[in-house]
């Protein structure tokens, strides 16, 4: 076997071909020297030269304080925040119109409207869906912001806030106050639990226990919960406690959920976007979410 | 002619082969890794980063152990798109304490590098138990079993020594108060909760997977969790400062 693999004058030509070979050879069989295709080869040496042209256009070569930054300026950080800036410009005219529109102004121009309609939709999909759902239709837990019924108050300045600084969200400003663990607590014994519960159930029609005192479920409800949810449970938007005389339910309509939830409490968290997002994206939230369904 | 016999010469000898081989790959190293040490601008302080505290660490063990990086990326680069869904590019500086670094290449799932706070503790759990009751699209794993699961926090001494070995400043006390530490920060209003945040600056005490009463392995990575990409105060740092 030879090592040396420059064609040679006295290497074999290849008899079939016409080739000569490269010399090696491997048990008789013998390496043909064909030349590279030429597309191949100018392929390759333009691709040496754009090297050498693109280590001069961009940051490339590290020295001894600093990588050379290259003719072109190009640098990662400026060139993000020029793509978002052009992005800000490509959405033109209407962003800086919703930026500097007041809220309560925002839906009576039909324009702007839509605008701020799709720009929701689109935070929407991207920050609230994982909670409230992608149509916005909630979960156990998670308000459903389509059926008019607010805990925290629907007029579009509320739901603003909310959206701002959030639920029990750490943020200072934010919505406070959970409902307490009554049965935990021992401030209310099982039975009387079972009374409330059934007595609130009453109170948006739904069926009761045979055998239960919902009557004294009431006089419970009247001294224990009326302070928080009002004498009439329609509940109370500064507090966040909740109507309880609508179908609409945030953890559900079960005796065992109403239970639990007065044994245990609730105290639901939602997060304060305004350390995530820009208070024009708010905005946007704040006019998507008035616009769903309900909004007042 | 003369060079490529010389050739041979190497190519004949396995030892030698190896010794060229290595110089050769070195020089590589020298060009593009070493730069990285010393040129400023891949070097940059962030005042705000602290090292994990040792139930955000126990957290991030959970995190490497369940393999979370093989779907989840920590790496929000400085592309548009990226930055209008995930938030603000991921600084050098925010995976300083990660050893290893849990950057990822992939990306099933979102980006985490800046989950911390977007989602409640409650929907962490949940999600975590039951990700399409959520998520109806999701095809993570459910993790549920983390919730049963006592931490073991056994090694946590060892853990922070190696960690300050690697050059993460945890102090004595630190190190004195780990296992303390775990329990005050899965712990709602514990008394420990400010001194916690003062070594830990940013640490929030609370019981995160919400089991009463009980150390799981969902509180550790729930903490982990809720504290990702959290450090940094965007509406101060000065993008512009790093562009040099």
């Amino acid at each position: 076997m030879s090592i040396d693999n420059i064609p040679h004058a006295d290497h074999d030509i290849d008899s079939f071909t016409g080739v000569s070979t490269t010399g090696h050879a491997w048990d008789g069989i013998k390496e043909l020297n064909n030349p590279l295709p030429r597309w191949w080869l100018w392929t390759f040496y333009i691709t040496i030269v754009w090297a050498i042209g693109y280590c001069f256009a961009y940051p490339s070569i590290p020295l001894i304080n600093g990588a050379t930054t290259g003719f072109l300026g190009w640098h990662s950080r400026s060139a993000v925040v020029q793509s978002l800036d052009a992005l800000q410009a490509s959405r033109g005219a209407l962003m800086q119109k919703l930026a500097a529109t007041p809220l309560d102004q925002i839906e009576k121009q039909p324009e702007l409207l839509n605008f701020a309609r799709a720009a929701g939709a689109a935070a929407f999909a991207n920050n609230c869906a994982p909670c409230h759902g992608a149509g916005a239709q909630g979960s156990p837990g998670y308000p459903n912001l389509n059926a008019n019924r607010w805990l925290w108050g629907g007029h579009l300045d509320q739901i603003y806030q909310t959206i701002l600084h959030g639920v029990r969200s750490g943020d200072p400003k934010g919505h406070q106050g959970s409902m307490p663990d009554f049965g935990k607590a021992g401030i209310l014994t099982k039975p009387q639990i079972e009374q409330v519960a059934n007595y609130v159930r009453s109170l948006s029609g739904l069926k009761t226990e045979t055998g239960i005192d919902v009557a004294a479920g009431g006089k419970i409800f009247a001294t224990t919960c009326a302070p928080c949810h009002g004498k009439d449970a329609k509940g109370n938007t500064t507090i966040g406690s909740a109507n309880l005389t609508t179908k609409v339910w945030l953890y559900g309509s079960s005796l065992q959920t109403i239970e639990n939830g007065v044994t245990n409490g609730h105290g639901g968290v939602m997060p304060y976007w305004g350390g995530r997002l820009d208070p024009t994206t708010i905005k946007a939230l704040a006019v998507f979410v008035h616009t769903l369904g309900g909004g007042q | 002619m003369s060079m490529m016999s010389k050739h041979a010469i190497l190519e004949k000898n396995v030892i030698l082969l190896a010794v060229a081989a290595v110089l050769a790959v070195a020089i590589g190293g020298l060009v593009e890794i070493v730069p990285l040490f010393y040129v400023k601008g891949t070097i940059e302080k962030v005042g705000s980063i602290r090292p994990y505290t040792p139930l955000e660490l126990e957290g991030r063990d959970i995190y490497v152990r369940e393999g979370c990086y093989l779907c989840h990326s920590q790496m929000i680069r400085p592309l548009r798109d990226e930055v209008e869904r995930y938030g603000h590019y991921s600084l050098a500086a925010e995976s300083m304490y990660d050893h290893p670094f849990q950057w990822g290449s992939k990306r099933i799932g979102p980006d985490l590098a800046r989950v911390g706070g977007k989602y409640s503790d409650d929907w962490q759990r949940q999600h975590l138990k039951s990700p399409r009751s959520v998520v109806p699209e999701s095809i993570m794993p459910r993790f549920g079993f983390l919730f049963h699961t006592p931490l073991d926090t056994s090694d946590i001494v060892a853990k922070l020594k190696v960690q300050r070995l690697l050059g993460t400043p945890y102090t004595q006390t630190d190190i004195d108060d780990a296992q303390k530490d775990i329990t005050t920060q899965d712990t709602d209003n514990a008394d420990g909760a400010a001194d916690l945040a003062k070594r830990y600056p940013g640490a929030t005490s609370r019981d995160y997977a919400g089991v009463a009463n009980k150390l799981t392995e969902a509180d550790a990575l729930i903490a982990y969790l809720q504290m990702l990409g959290t450090e940094v105060n965007f509406k101060t740092y000065d993008d512009k400062a790093n562009i040099r």
